[in-house]
């Protein structure tokens, strides 16, 4: 080790050394989980290709034209450049709805987390830090909410109330904060004991600083794991509802809607279920990548 | 023990009924089930006339009762589509759905756990590193999606297998992988950590001190160990398979309670959608219970807390 370097470390005070020195080591760690960079990398193109949508889509897309219906994309021999992907069954550009389709999947992805994460972590953090009957109360509706089935319930009130962007997501975010709670009320339990919360306690902070300033810092690493684990179960099950035509409606280009308009022509133009297909496996598989690596490296001990 | 199993029942049972409340008063509040019922052409008279005939004009609290009360004597009222009893109609069903649930789990099963026990034998390997890889794609394939793959390839490609219905077994094989696939990460997940930990304990090292076959001291007195937690978590994928089974049932045309939910739904058919959203909820909470009770049995910590 260069001398210098050696020397300016022993200098610097103990507490910052230590810090940067973890920022670094974390950092490393990072850029050496294969799964996180993959991931991240993906995610990051995926949400650039949403933000920029109007202006890199190649078409409108909505836009129909019968006369260029199930145009075969590029790598058939009847592919057309003026249509990378091909088009649907109404002429219309594959590419373009693709594109405009990471922004359905990820608006519902981060509304829905955004809904469920308030609602779940609330409970969570009130069951495990208060304990006795406040957990008793919350644990019974966590298994009550466990109970229902999400799919059908879903399915059953955006059916009642009539489908649209808006609807599902609230339905999906009223119905997804298991998760949250659950994790939550655990590790809460954990931090509720430690000394620096007492030390609060006995300064005479209120129970609402505590939970904001003490014990919220210390259980983020967690909700941010469960944040990716519930934006990837939302999305899939936008995915679901809008394939069994009780999601988002037409014209949307929601890309469960595009597999469930493609199934017609599946047996002859199977890339009008593979692209959009492949499309929502790799944004969820990126998603799940992320929250791995952070698991993997803020807690390496609970690696399973 | 009985303390235990008292309590756990009685928890159940209080789960059930809220649940019934809740589910309930979701169909009832997110729309007007008269409406729904008389169809879009309907005139504001067929829908008072629906919602007198249906006694949907009457308070919440007292539907709610009087359809608890009914449901707990076994009737769940008449289809207003099929103008048959909704018990008849769902016990048609109800065998398929579940067959199709067993052979989901049990691929989820045969696929999760050996590959959980090879990936616990050599930590980092290949093994362990290509059974999470499977792990992290499975869980990453919509399982609709993945059933029409199935189609095109092993349907229609390789016509090994019918596409849509469910006259024999046959036709339930890829439903079931499409349906139990999705559950096979979190069984072989469950089924590594439980191995690790049980192949690090001091009776797997007596075991291989007295020079035990290698393969012995894994299966006999490793996996039997490591098994339990799994197949808690197995009874509950398997409730959670029930209700995914809306999603692969509509995709192969399956006639069993998941199609027949989907279909009810999109034709306003509340008491048959009500009594599968019933019916699913109760197997689900027999079925953490029967796991909570098994834990408690084959572990006496538990019953302590």
């Amino acid at each position: 080790m260069d001398h210098t370097q050696h020397a300016s470390m022993i200098d610097a005070a103990p507490w910052q050394d230590d810090q940067s020195w973890n920022r670094g080591l974390a950092a490393r760690r990072m850029l050496r989980h294969g799964g996180f960079v993959f991931g991240g990398c993906v995610l990051l193109a995926i949400v650039g290709i949403a933000l920029l949508a109007p202006w890199i889509a190649p078409h409108d897309p909505y836009a129909q034209d019968l006369d260029k219906r199930l145009i075969p994309p590029l790598w058939h021999l009847q592919g057309d450049w003026k249509h990378p992907l091909g088009t649907d069954g109404l002429g219309r550009d594959y590419l373009s709805r693709l594109i405009y389709g990471a922004r359905i999947s990820l608006l519902i992805g981060v509304s829905t987390v955004l809904i469920s994460s308030i609602i779940g972590s609330f409970l969570g953090i009130l069951a495990g830090y208060f304990g006795g009957r406040v957990d008793l109360a919350v644990s019974f509706i966590i298994m009550v909410r466990l109970a229902m089935p999400v799919i059908l319930v879903a399915l059953a009130v955006v059916a009642l109330v009539g489908g649209s962007l808006q609807v599902v997501i609230l339905v999906l975010g009223f119905l997804l904060w298991d998760r949250f709670a659950v994790v939550m009320r655990a590790s809460t339990q954990l931090v509720r004991s430690a000394d620096y919360i007492k030390a609060a306690q006995a300064a005479g902070a209120s129970t609402v600083r505590i939970l904001i300033t003490e014990l919220l810092p210390n259980v983020l690493g967690q909700l941010v794991v469960v944040v990716t684990l519930e934006m990837a179960r939302a999305i899939l099950l936008e995915a679901a509802l809008s394939f069994l035509g009780l999601g988002v409606q037409p014209p949307l280009p929601s890309w469960g809607l595009m597999v469930s308009e493609g199934k017609e022509f599946m047996l002859f133009s199977p890339w009008v279920i593979t692209i959009p297909g492949a499309a929502l496996f790799l944004l969820v598989l990126a998603i799940n990548l992320v929250g791995d690596g952070i698991r993997d490296i803020t807690a390496p001990e609970t690696r399973t | 023990m009985f303390p235990y199993m008292l309590r756990r029942i009685g928890l159940a049972v209080a789960v059930a009924f809220t649940v019934s409340i809740v589910s309930f008063m979701l169909l009832r509040l997110s729309g007007d089930p008269a409406a729904a019922l008389a169809g879009e052409s309907a005139s504001a008279q067929d829908i008072e006339f629906v919602r007198k005939k249906y006694g949907l004009d009457r308070p919440l609290v007292v539907q709610y009762l009087e359809w608890a009360s009914r449901a707990l004597r076994g009737d769940l009222g008449e289809s207003a589509f099929f103008k048959k009893e909704v018990r008849e109609i769902l016990a048609d069903r109800v065998w398929v759905t579940l067959t199709l649930g067993g052979m989901a789990l049990c691929f989820a099963v045969v696929v999760g756990i050996p590959l959980g026990v090879a990936a616990a034998i050599r930590p980092n390997s290949w093994v362990d590193r290509a059974a999470l890889t499977i792990a992290v794609f499975g869980q990453a394939m919509p399982s609709f999606w993945f059933g029409l793959v199935l189609i095109i390839i092993f349907g229609v490609a390789l016509r090994w297998f019918p596409i849509s219905g469910s006259d024999t077994l046959a036709h339930l094989v890829m439903p079931a992988v499409a349906l139990g696939y999705y559950a096979t990460p979190a069984i072989m997940r469950l089924t590594r950590a439980g191995m690790l930990d049980v192949l690090a304990s001091d009776y797997i090292r007596t075991a291989r001190a007295k020079g035990l076959r290698p393969h012995s001291v894994i299966f006999k007195h490793g996996l039997r160990n490591a098994i339990i937690p799994v197949v808690s978590l197995a009874s509950v994928q398997f409730g959670f398979m029930l209700g995914g089974s809306v999603v692969i049932e509509t995709v192969f045309a399956i006639h069993g309670v998941g199609f027949l939910a989907w279909e009810s739904i999109r034709r306003s058919d509340l008491p048959v959608v009500q009594a599968i959203v019933l019916m699913l909820s109760i197997i689900y909470v027999l079925l953490t219970l029967l796991s909570d009770l098994l834990n408690g049995f084959l572990d006496p910590r538990i019953r302590v807390h």
